[in-house]
This record gives C-alpha cells, structure tokens and sequence, in this order.
C-alpha cells in the first residue's frame, strides 16, 4: 500500500466515543487535561460531548458527570490550536442542542443517523450549515447497507449542506475491503469538494487496518482515539495510527512521541478499565452489534445473572440500532422469566 | 344518530382513520379532503361512498353548512394544520388535530379526555404517537405518587415514519416531552425517537422510565399500570406490557409494545394506529357531547 504524500486530517474521540467507556463520568478537570495535551501534540479536532450525543443526558444512556454545556464551556477556551467538535443524534438531540454548541465555540457539529435514515437529519445539518459550522454528515452501523445505498444516504446529507460524509463502523464490524468498498463509493459518488471520513471501532482489532483501507481509498478525515479510549474495544488508537501513517510518509501534523505520551500519561490513567478486545466486545464486532451497549450488557447481565454475551447475541439477531440501548434490560428480562419457566416444567 | 365529519388529509394517518370512523357509533365521515388527485387515500374513500376532493380544505369550506359538518380531523402536516384549523374554527367546525402543531390542548383519552368535556374547545391536539402510547403510563405512576422525571424511546419501523416525521423530527421529541409533563404528570419529560430500518419491519416499542420523588410504591404502581393498559386496550386492543414494571431505586421502568389493527397501515404499525384510534374515540366523545347538547359549536359561517 503506497500513501506516501496524502495529508490526513486525525479527529480524536476520546472526550465522546470514551464517555461510554466510562458511563459518562469523565470529569471536566479530566476533559480539560486531556483536550489539552491533544491540542499540545497537534490534534486538530476534538470531539466533547455525552457518549450519545448532545442532549444525551438520560436514564437510557446514562447521566454525565456534567452537562454537554459545562463541558464545551470548559474545554472551548482552553485550545490553542485544535479546534472542538459535538456530535448530534437527530431523535435524541435537537436544533436547540445544536444552539447551544455553536454559542459554547464549537467548530464542527457532526450530525448522525442510523444508516439508512439521513433524512431525518435535514433539518440540524441545514442549520448546521447555516450557522457557519463544519457541517458532518454522520452515517452509523455503515455495515449494514451496501455501498450504493450509503452513498445514496451521503449524498441525501450533502444536499441538506453537509460538507464532509462518514462512514462509520459503529459495530467494529467491517473488514478492510469493505471499508474500501464504502469509502470508494462515496469518494466516487460525492462532490469532490465534499470530505470522506473514517470512524472505527476496534472490536475484531481492525481500526488500523480498516482505517488504512480507508486513507487509500480517498477518506481526508480519520477517527480514533488516544488509547483508544472508546466504546466496546475502543476506537481506533490514535497514537498507534499516527505512528503507522509517519512511517508511511502520510502527513498528519501530529507528534508522534507526544501523543504516544498523551495515551499513555494522560488518557490510560482515566481509564475504568483497560480498553481491549474482551469476549463481549469480539462478540459485539463478530455479530454487528452497536459498540456504545458493552457497559449497559455488562451491568444489566450482572442484575439478572445472564451473560453479557448472551444479550448481546440476542440484540444482534434482533437487528437493534444504535441507541436502542432500553432493548438490553428488556431482552434479559425475557431471558431470564425464560430461565425460570424452564424451571418451574 | 352520529355527527357528520369531514378528515382532512388523505395520507396514510387520514386513510386508516376513515377506515376506523366507517365502524364508528358516533362519526359519520362525509368528506375526505386531500391535495393529491391521485392519492391511494381519496380513491379509498370514494369507494367507501365518501365525498372527495383533491383541492385542499377551501373545496371542503363551502359544503359544510349544507353537509351539516361538525368535526374535521386534520392529519396533514404541523405547517399546513394552522391555517386549515381557522379556516375551519371559523365555520364553527371542532378540529382534531393530529400533526405536532398542537396549538389547541393535548389530549390523552384514558388520561384526560374528561377534562376536555364542557369546555367549549375548538382545537384539540393528538400530541404524538409515542405521546399516546407513553403519557398513559407516565399517568399511572404520577397518579400513584409524584413524578420527578419521566424519560421514554419511542421505536418504529422505518415504513411506518412519514416524510413529515422525519422532515421536523424535533417537534416529535419536544412535543411528546411536553405531553409527558402536562399530561403525563411528570416534573420534567424527556423523549426519544429511533427509527429502526429491519426487514420484517418491527412492531412498535416503547420504554417508558419514570424517577419518582420517594421510594416507589411497588404494588399500588403495578395495579395502576395494569388499570391503565386495560383503559388504552378498549381502543387499541394490541397495546401490551412486555415486560415491567421494572423497579430499580426510584427507577420504575415499564416495556410497551403497540401492534396495530392492521386497518389500512400493517400490524406492524402501531404508532400510527394508536393515533388514529385515540383521535377517533376523542371525536366520538364531543360527538356523543353534541348530541346531548352539552357541547354547543359556534354558528356556522360566523
């Protein structure tokens, strides 16, 4: 694979895609400290929000430590160089969210729909684009359509005014030629003015790989993750990425030591648990389910005495979404009066 | 004796409550308006021996002192639902409204279609499909005990989420939130909505989470729901507990499952069914008001 000469531009999720790896809970000390050491090691955009997204404060998805304002408020003025972004889930966040953001100095809203539902985000991406912000279009569970049919969604977002369109692989499910096939439709298909991003989850140990595939086959944007501090495995390191693309000759504008030290010195220190490729989460990228349901399976597999794995096998088959995390309790709630009519015959 | 009524929009919500008023006791449907000559709805309807037409409401306007029409049913959209409405107030038709314009209160029929009796009203506001599947159980607990917080998910099938849903889907979570307040009896509502694309399309699912304000009351709350779900089950026979209430702190978490009648939207489509029926048995109690005279419109052509 030659890249040599691409620039790629590396999005961080830690302060997001890593609430849920840690219930929501990450401090705003802890914010500051580690969006600022990205901005010190030159990452360019930082994404700070509730694991689900603006307004994702709830029972279903967890309540943060503080609000997605007192977040961005905190973390805004603090950058020297990076600039920050929020992500939206139209259904659970609104065009009020959206507000509120741009008011608190944001830079980017990305806005996400399940694969096949972009038309739901018309109305925030328009804002978005609107108010003057670097408007992303955000297609999650990527896994789940064809390539035609995610560039017919990418393309229904950039006539809304995205101007840069995901491809996200929420399950950490893909492999590298289908990411290749994914990336390459929409480079194909879209403006060539319009952006192509890449955001990987971890679980079969792909995010590099997958993350590769899609730098050749024309994505501008990457995400990941210092430590990979993200859901199920995690995102894809981002230190470790960095370090690949320097060795490839890609330029990215990122220290490799320094965020090496972020991860390390920084990031794995906040961690409630070490971000591997555990049973469940090998699962999760094996069957396609949704990375953000780990922690909930875990918890709620504990309350009722089922496996985790179990669950999420179960929420796998029932082809539940992205935020459909009030499935989890409902599923061992049928597994376990199951359980107990097997019992009582 | 039924009072005449006229619905107006023929999209699937319009087309599948005719199908329901066709059977009712109370509701004679007279008029299908619609703004699509070629619309599946208006071709059902003539068939059914309504009258149609594909000018929009003004084509309905001249005809309602001679076809004596007293309640109009608007199924179109929150932007087009404001001007249908006074046009029609004006003419001293009651509106159902059952888009997320909500300018006339919301009602909830197990919850509060008794207090909309005697009030004279000319708008009342359907809320939203998961409002109606929702607010009655939010209503069974706050019922019991104080409601600090209420939070539901609202899942539907891709198929049965129309062009208007997903063009103002912000109105969905802001309205049924409020609902979930003013209706419900919750100190602060929260909703969310998730559309789910699988083939078979999934039959609706709601959650419906509340925080009470002290230790809930575990056995007064399960025969509370229990009452409710049998309330909402007189018209909507598919709503079903699936698992709950579940109890967890002050957490009190109950699993819905709405299938439709399978009128003219498919089983699987119990959003939209849950609003058609609720719109209907509220039009059947003004409708049954009329009749007894304790419900007096202004003249028409007023």
């Amino acid at each position: 694979m030659n890249l040599a000469g691409k620039t790629v531009r590396l999005h961080d999720m830690c302060l997001r895609d890593g609430m849920h790896a840690k219930r929501h809970l990450i401090s705003v000390d802890q914010m500051i400290s580690v969006a600022s050491a990205l901005d010190e090691a030159g990452i360019h955009l930082i994404e700070v929000t509730h694991g689900d997204g603006l307004g994702g404060a709830s029972i279903n998805y967890g309540f943060p430590a503080s609000t997605d304002q007192e977040y961005l408020q905190a973390v805004v003025p603090q950058m020297k160089n990076a600039r920050v972004s929020a992500l939206l889930l139209p259904g659970i966040g609104t065009v009020e969210h959206l507000h509120m953001a741009r008011d608190c100095g944001v830079h980017t809203l990305r806005v996400a729909t399940h694969c096949t539902e972009a038309d739901v985000a018309e109305q925030h991406i328009g804002s978005a684009r609107k108010l003057g912000l670097d408007t992303v279009g955000f297609l999650m569970m990527a896994h789940m359509v064809e390539p035609e049919q995610l560039l017919e969604q990418g393309k229904l977002m950039e006539s809304y005014g995205a101007n840069c369109i995901y491809c996200t692989d929420s399950a950490g499910y893909m492999l590298p030629d289908d990411v290749t096939a994914r990336i390459g439709a929409l480079r194909a298909g879209l403006e060539p003015d319009t952006e192509i991003g890449f955001h990987g989850h971890h679980n079969l140990a792909m995010g590099i790989a997958n993350s590769l595939a899609a730098v050749e086959a024309g994505a501008d944007r990457i995400d990941g993750s210092a430590a990979g501090l993200g859901a199920g495995a995690g995102n894809t390191p981002l230190e470790v990425f960095n370090a690949v693309l320097d060795r490839m000759g890609v330029k990215t504008g990122v220290d490799v030591f320094k965020l090496m030290n972020v991860a390390e010195d920084v990031v794995v220190p906040i961690m409630d648990q070490l971000i591997r490729v555990d049973r469940d989460s090998l699962i999760m990228g094996y069957a396609g389910v949704y990375s953000s349901f780990l922690l909930h399976a875990k918890r709620v597999g504990e309350k009722y005495d089922i496996a985790s794995g179990d669950i999420l096998v179960e929420l796998g088959k029932m082809k539940t979404i992205g935020g459909q995390e009030d499935m989890i309790e409902d599923v061992a709630l049928n597994m376990a009066r199951a359980r107990r009519d097997v019992k009582a015959v | 004796m039924k009072v005449n009524a006229a619905l107006v929009g023929s999209g699937n919500i319009g087309t599948d409550l005719m199908m329901k008023a066709l059977r009712s006791d109370w509701i004679n449907p007279v008029w299908m308006v619609g703004i699509d000559p070629d619309s599946d709805g208006l071709a059902k309807a003539g068939a059914s021996g309504l009258k149609t037409t594909h000018e929009g409401v003004d084509a309905l306007l001249d005809h309602i002192g001679e076809d004596d029409i007293k309640i109009a049913f608007d199924a179109t959209s929150a932007y087009v639902h404001p001007e249908n409405s006074r046009k029609l107030e004006q003419r001293g038709v009651l509106v159902i409204d059952l888009t997320p314009a909500a300018i006339g209160p919301y009602c909830v029929p197990p919850v509060n279609l008794q207090e909309h009796v005697g009030k004279q009203e000319a708008n009342v506001n359907m809320v939203s499909c998961g409002g109606q599947a929702t607010i009655p159980m939010v209503a069974a607990v706050s019922r019991v005990q104080p409601v600090e917080y209420a939070e539901i998910v609202a899942t539907v099938a891709s198929k049965s989420a129309g062009p208007g849903t997903r063009k103002n889907i912000d109105e969905f979570t802001r309205t049924t939130a409020n609902g979930l307040e003013r209706v419900g009896g919750a100190g602060r509502g929260k909703a969310i909505i998730i559309l789910n694309p699988a083939e078979p399309p999934l039959i609706m699912r709601d959650t419906i989470h509340c925080l009470t304000q002290d230790d809930p009351d575990q056995e007064a709350i399960r025969k509370s729901v229990h009452d409710m779900i049998r309330e909402v089950q007189k018209y909507v026979p598919g709503y079903r507990l699936k698992n709950g209430p579940v109890f967890d702190g002050r957490r009190v978490s109950i699993f819905m499952e709405v299938k439709g009648l399978g009128d003219y939207l498919p089983e699987y489509a119990g959003n939209l069914d849950i609003m058609t029926a609720a719109a209907l048995r509220t039009g059947e109690m003004f409708a049954e008001e009329i009749i007894n005279g304790t419900l007096q419109l202004a003249a028409a052509g007023a």
